[in-house]
């Protein structure tokens, strides 16, 4: 008998694919449903980020920065505010602090439901995105009343933050995080029992701690696999040692590891929320800082943990108002990497599941 | 009611034949525009939001008004597409899905739907017919994407009508009758209990097997819009989408009604008018393929088709063997 000829199609998911979140392009080769080659083509979206940065001042840089990674706007904030001020050496008042912790782990739940959510709507499942897109509706709300903006988020300055909260807001923000609690029952009943959602993401997209390391994985990308890394925890910066929380790992670094190192990281982050709420101070919001900031000349790097990862800036200055050269180390960039080694072999239905899972925000992978 | 082979046709009873048709296609079309709208309101109910509430008192009119914009719409032909099996394919599949309901007893009395002998083996070979304008239209998209869709979607139906088919034989063996009005009115006399009792392993291979075979969630792998944008109809517009959409629900309700028929009892029940208790158990049946759609992900192709070849199958040769005993038995 003849042999059947079968012949490989070169298929492009995306950049205009539902579940490409955003502008991602993968090309891929696929021999049936099985995946032989792909590869991610980035840069639909860049907008060229760390040039414009060049010609800004220290404080009008913070704005681009709410538009790079969008679901985690006030991180970024984070991440450049405290690049600056430890270059700088500025002290920044309590209230200030606990508040920045407040709202960071606020926006690390809400990037963590919105991955939630449309994971499963990646996995054919409507519902607990609609149920993970109104729990974040809900912090939004509190966003907007403590900066005004409902995606952008810009609520950081160099030295402290903008406003003091609104009246009520902290308490607000303790009955949500109770509200919240409850909801997190009801995903693990949904989604984490399910037979159908298990089968699809067990033992899917698997790679060890070393694999991970090599390709320079970090977040939750990289706790996965087991291996226990968080800058809260092992750098420490702002005040986040006063706090008693867990750096939550997986085991085995394949998708179910990663969602649920979501869920989980979620209940951490709660757990920060209440602590810094409760002990917050009364006192100033911003310190006394220079009218015209001046980084002393010299290579900075500093780095939070974004909710994908390790989100470092490195800042080259000349002692001038301006940075000579800003480079941002934007976790999903890195974390993409890995995509071409744990699609290859597997199914097209897959490729949907172990992308979702790597979890990128398209605004930050191009900045 | 009439019978071809008593007396030669006379021109009134054919007008009475084509009323009828007309009767029953009309009233299928206004089920399936509310199954729609019900639909859309169950599921926004159940995932915290409206739905449909703008177009007319309650949105009642909301499918209405999709249905009219979709057959105004631009009809759009891909370039490179085969033309002509193009236009073709939505008709091959959803042309089947309105000569099923010829079989369908809707009440005790059934004015306008056949008796037929051959009933259930009717049902099951037409519907097995729609899979070729599904793979026809993914094909003759020219479509990377369409392709794949229309792959999948003869694999998934090919290996489900399989267990669909057999677990439809139980009740046969039960019954003694492919008739489907029989089968209704066997389960009267039946030691006073439906079908889905003695046949309540043959009841979850038949709901099963019939959510894959509506390509309904967790089951739409041919339309998997996160894997395949929308599958085998990525390129279809306007009314020739609308005949896929159409197809898809009045299946819907086909498969419900053939449930109602085979495991329910059909029209019977107490108090109620018969018509009722069947529009009342069809309803049970849609909705819970609904609530399965609010809450299921998707699964994958080739679990999907372990799931059929190597569960179901064995499963309901099995429940065939245990029904030939009980049948014994009794």
């Amino acid at each position: 008998m003849a042999e059947i000829r079968t012949e490989e199609l070169l298929m492009n998911i995306g950049p205009q694919h539902p579940s490409t979140h955003g502008v991602l392009r993968v090309v891929v080769k696929v021999d049936g449903e099985i995946i032989r080659d792909a590869e991610p083509v980035v840069g639909y979206l860049h907008r060229g980020t760390e040039k414009l940065a060049e010609d800004l001042q220290y404080t009008q840089i913070i704005p681009y920065t709410d538009r790079m990674d969008y679901l985690g706007s006030m991180l970024n904030n984070h991440a450049i505010v405290n690049a600056v001020e430890k270059a700088m050496d500025l002290e920044v008042p309590e209230r200030a602090e606990h508040l920045r912790v407040i709202v960071v782990e606020l926006n690390r739940i809400a990037s963590h439901l919105v991955f939630l959510g449309t994971y499963l709507l990646d996995l054919g499942a409507m519902s607990p995105f609609l149920y993970a897109f109104a729990n974040r509706e809900k912090i939004i709300d509190l966003f907007n009343r403590i900066c005004g903006a409902r995606l952008t988020f810009n609520y950081m300055r160099v030295g402290g933050v903008k406003w003091d909260a609104p009246e009520g807001w902290v308490q607000d923000v303790l009955d949500f995080v109770t509200h919240l609690r409850k909801e997190m029952n009801m995903f693990h009943e949904l989604v984490t029992g399910n037979e159908i959602f298990l089968e699809r993401v067990k033992g899917v997209g698997i790679y060890d701690a070393d694999t991970a390391l090599n390709y320079a994985l970090s977040g939750i990308n990289l706790r996965s696999t087991g291996f226990n890394w968080d800058l809260r925890k092992n750098k420490p910066y702002s005040i986040y040692d006063r706090f008693d929380f867990n750096v939550i790992t997986g085991k085995n670094g394949d998708c179910y590891d990663r969602y649920m190192c979501h869920l989980d990281e979620i209940v951490e982050s709660m757990k920060i929320v209440e602590q810094a709420a409760q002990q917050i101070p009364d006192g100033p919001v911003m310190g006394k800082v220079p009218k015209i900031l001046r980084v002393p000349a010299g290579e900075y790097y500093a780095a939070v943990e974004g909710a994908r990862g390790e989100l470092g800036l490195y800042i080259v200055s000349e002692g001038k108002d301006k940075p000579y050269r800003i480079k941002w180390r934007r976790p999903s960039f890195v974390n993409l990497q890995i995509l071409p080694k744990l699609l290859e072999g597997q199914s097209m239905s897959n490729l949907i599941a172990v992308l979702g899972a790597v979890d990128i925000v398209l605004g930050e992978v191009d900045a | 009611m009439f019978s071809w082979l008593d007396k030669p046709m006379e021109l009134s009873t054919f007008l009475n034949m084509a009323l009828g048709g007309v009767v029953v296609l009309a009233f299928i079309l206004g089920v399936v525009t509310y199954t729609i709208y019900f639909e859309r309101k169950i599921i926004g109910w159940m995932q915290w939001r409206i739905g449909p509430n703008r177009v007319g008192p309650l949105g009642l009119f909301q499918t209405i008004a999709d249905v009219l914009k979709l057959l105004i719409k631009e009809d759009v032909i891909p370039a490179k597409a085969d033309r002509n099996v193009f236009m073709i394919a939505p008709i091959i599949a959803f042309f089947p899905s309105f000569m099923v309901l010829a079989i369908i007893p809707f009440s005790a009395t059934h004015i306008f739907t056949a008796a037929s002998n051959v009933g259930v083996l009717y049902y099951i070979a037409l519907s097995a017919m729609s899979i070729l304008g599904v793979v026809l239209g993914g094909w003759a998209s020219n479509n990377k994407y369409s392709l794949i869709g229309g792959m999948r979607s003869a694999a998934q139906m090919i290996s489900y009508e399989v267990p669909l088919a057999m677990s439809m034989l139980g009740v046969v063996l039960l019954a003694g009758s492919l008739n489907l009005v029989e089968i209704v009115e066997q389960q009267k006399d039946f030691p006073y209990v439906w079908y889905i009792v003695p046949q309540a392993l043959g009841f979850v291979i038949f709901i099963i097997s019939a959510i894959a075979e509506l390509n309904r969630t967790p089951f739409d792998l041919p339309e998997a819009e996160s894997e395949l944008v929308g599958g085998y109809f990525t390129e279809y517009t306007g009314f020739r989408f609308a005949f896929y959409m159409l197809a898809e629900y009045v299946y819907v309700f086909a498969m419900s009604a053939l449930g109602t028929t085979l495991f329910l009892g059909g029209w019977e029940g107490p108090f109620l008018p018969g018509w009722l208790w069947f529009a009342i158990k069809v309803s049970a049946f849609i909705f819970f393929f609904f609530w399965v759609r609010a809450t299921m992900p998707r699964i994958r192709t080739d679990q999907l088709l372990v799931f059929s070849w190597k569960v179901l199958i064995p499963l309901s040769l099995l429940n065939l063997v245990l029904t030939a005993v009980l049948k014994y038995l009794i």
